[in-house]
């Protein structure tokens, strides 16, 4: 089951995402468990396998570490939804090889515990606790190519 | 076809005559930044996907700077592991401990950075060197890596948003309080995807410190790249500095270049500015919000880190005695010496102040100068997001180097313009 954990923020920049305090490692998974820690405290307690971030505009803005990235990965996030994403943290997304879903007005279309169904290909979320359906433009196809290989650096070997 | 400044350097970074806002082009690195909290993990990568291959050892800078010295053993970690890497590639420009100074003050000041050049670096102000005409945006660990590797990143070129400076700075009122005043205007997501791309008479009289100041907060407004034009005082800088490769091509904006949009600042009309917590575009006029009793003052980083800002800071607190906690960090060690040369640091001690040796420190939470719960910080760095100088509930103010001086001295917001004849 994929629950939305929505926050109806804009902003909710790197820091926020993994404080600087803990970007003295790379370990995914000591980063996962401050997974939005000064957004959230409860976060990492509340989040099960495959859940979803829900946000306003601006996503991941602030700083360049993609440890925002694996935090959210090593979590187990299943995605983040946002009406928009800060450009490097957008590019660290794909380069991992995690999709970013960008829905302008997701927060007033998914309220926090709905439970959710996405089709990448398709670019569809289907809110079964609302029953209904909606659309996102799915992301072009070169960034789809790197997303499939596993991220940037397989994408590179492989060519 | 008529092109802005970043197009044109893309375009030629491409191999191209020409490009257009939109166009995805695949662009050469003239340079790579490397530091010690996003670099480790692009090594790491590399070893684990087995790509040995470094494109040019010359072209990649090296220097441990957010948490050196080393302020824990993980930390210390991380230094070794980029230590290692550095010397078994043979990385020509790699600063260690002693020569290592904050990321974004290092580069131009030991003539690395180039104009009409591409440069990236594992950190999202490197947008600061565009200063220079140069194309310049911040990377995460795996463009890095593949940037490292290959020489070459893929890029979506930015269409353009013109600032023009009109007029001059009022006496007190800082390059600080100029780009604070535009992140105010357009929003922390202003400029997303976009260039920067500031020009006008007011830029002629600032020094390179005083312009850095202002492209390296265009991340801050979302930029993917802030950028000036290349003039008399870009040269005078660069003569004599650059290490390697001493030319260069210098590009300029045709006179009908294309842009999204057009913003008039009329510098004349500024006051020092403080942007509230946790927004950096929260900015208000110091006339508006002096007064708000601080705990700690910052005066340093790659925002107002440079002997520029300590000359400034330094004329403020020369015979007062600061009422607070205030931490002068000058971010490279030729900074760290000309201020002990010219007599600040005298100036500093006397005052009260605490003087760092070069570092991030403390502008990232990361240590030297931490806030605990509830404090409030005047600070000369770029960033006031939630938890960003320490304690999640402590709150950072960004200010120039003159304001938080002023604010230092008094123990709350002041305005600098006081202690000016
Ligand atoms: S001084 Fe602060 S903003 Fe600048 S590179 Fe260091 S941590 Fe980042």
């Amino acid at each position: 089951m994929t629950k939305a954990h929505v926050y109806k923020r804009d902003h909710v920049n790197t820091d926020e995402i993994i404080p600087a305090r803990y970007l003295n490692t790379d370990d995914a998974a000591e980063l996962a468990r401050h997974c939005m820690e000064d957004l959230d405290a409860e976060f990492v307690k509340k989040c099960k396998p495959g859940d979803v971030i829900v946000c306003g505009d601006d996503f991941g803005c602030g700083s360049s570490r993609e440890h925002a990235v694996w935090a959210i990965q090593g979590a187990q996030v299943g995605a983040v939804i946002a009406h928009s994403f800060a450009r490097i943290f957008y590019r660290n997304c794909i380069n991992c090889g995690f999709y970013p879903i960008e829905l302008p007005g997701a927060v007033d279309q998914i309220r926090d515990g709905d439970e959710l169904e996405i089709d990448y290909k398709a670019g569809t979320i289907l809110n079964k606790t609302q029953n209904k359906t909606i659309r996102f433009t799915p992301l072009p196809d070169f960034a789809l190519d790197i997303i499939r290989d596993g991220g940037l650096l397989k994408h590179i070997k492989k060519k | 076809m008529s092109m802005t400044i970043t197009e044109k350097i893309l375009a030629r970074a491409a191999g191209k005559t020409s490009v257009r806002p939109g166009d995805l082009v695949n662009a050469k690195i003239d340079m790579i930044m490397c530091h010690d909290v996003t670099t480790p993990p692009a090594i790491s990568m590399l070893k684990e996907h087995q790509i040995d291959r470094v494109f040019d050892p010359e072209k990649i800078v090296v220097t441990p700077d957010h948490f050196q010295p080393a302020k824990d053993i993980k930390s210390a970690q991380l230094h070794k592991r980029l230590d290692t890497w550095a010397k078994e590639k043979g990385i020509r420009y790699y600063y260690p401990l002693g020569r290592a100074g904050v990321c974004h003050a290092l580069l131009p000041e030991q003539g690395h950075i180039r104009p009409g050049e591409v440069i990236v670096g594992g950190d999202s102000h490197t947008c600061t060197y565009g200063a220079f005409g140069a194309f310049s945006t911040g990377i995460g660990s795996t463009d890095l890596a593949a940037a490292i590797a290959t020489g070459i990143l893929w890029f979506k070129v930015p269409a353009s948003m013109k600032f023009v400076l009109n007029g001059t700075l009022p006496k007190g009122v800082c390059s600080k309080d100029v780009i604070l005043e535009v992140i105010r205007r357009i929003g922390t997501d202003g400029a997303l995807y976009r260039a920067m791309e500031f020009t006008g008479p007011a830029l002629k009289d600032l020094s390179m410190e005083a312009r850095m100041t202002i492209t390296n907060m265009a991340i801050e407004a979302g930029g993917k790249n802030g950028i000036m034009a290349f003039d008399e005082t870009t040269k005078a800088y660069l003569d004599g500095r650059l290490k390697g490769k001493t030319d260069y091509t210098v590009f300029q904006s045709d006179p009908n270049a294309q842009y999204v949009s057009t913003e008039e600042i009329d510098c004349g009309k500024l006051e020092p500015m403080v942007a509230f917590p946790h927004l950096p575009s929260n900015g208000k006029p110091i006339s508006q919000c002096k007064g708000l009793p601080m705990d700690q003052a910052y005066i340093g980083s790659c925002t107002n880190g440079r002997i520029e800002d300590l000359r400034i800071a330094a004329g403020i607190l020369k015979g007062k005695t600061v009422q607070i906690r205030t931490i002068v960090v000058p971010a490279t060690p030729v900074i760290w010496k000309q201020m002990m040369d010219e007599g600040l640091s005298e100036i500093f001690y006397e005052s009260g102040c605490v003087i760092s040796a070069p570092t991030c420190g403390a502008c990232l939470g990361g240590f030297m100068g931490i806030l605990a719960n509830g404090e409030r910080c005047v600070s000369t760095t770029n960033r006031n997001f939630v938890g960003r100088m320490g304690h999640p509930k402590s709150e950072v103010y960004l200010a120039g180097p003159a304001t938080a001086a002023a604010s230092a001295v008094e123990g709350k917001l002041a305005d600098p313009r006081n202690y000016l004849k």
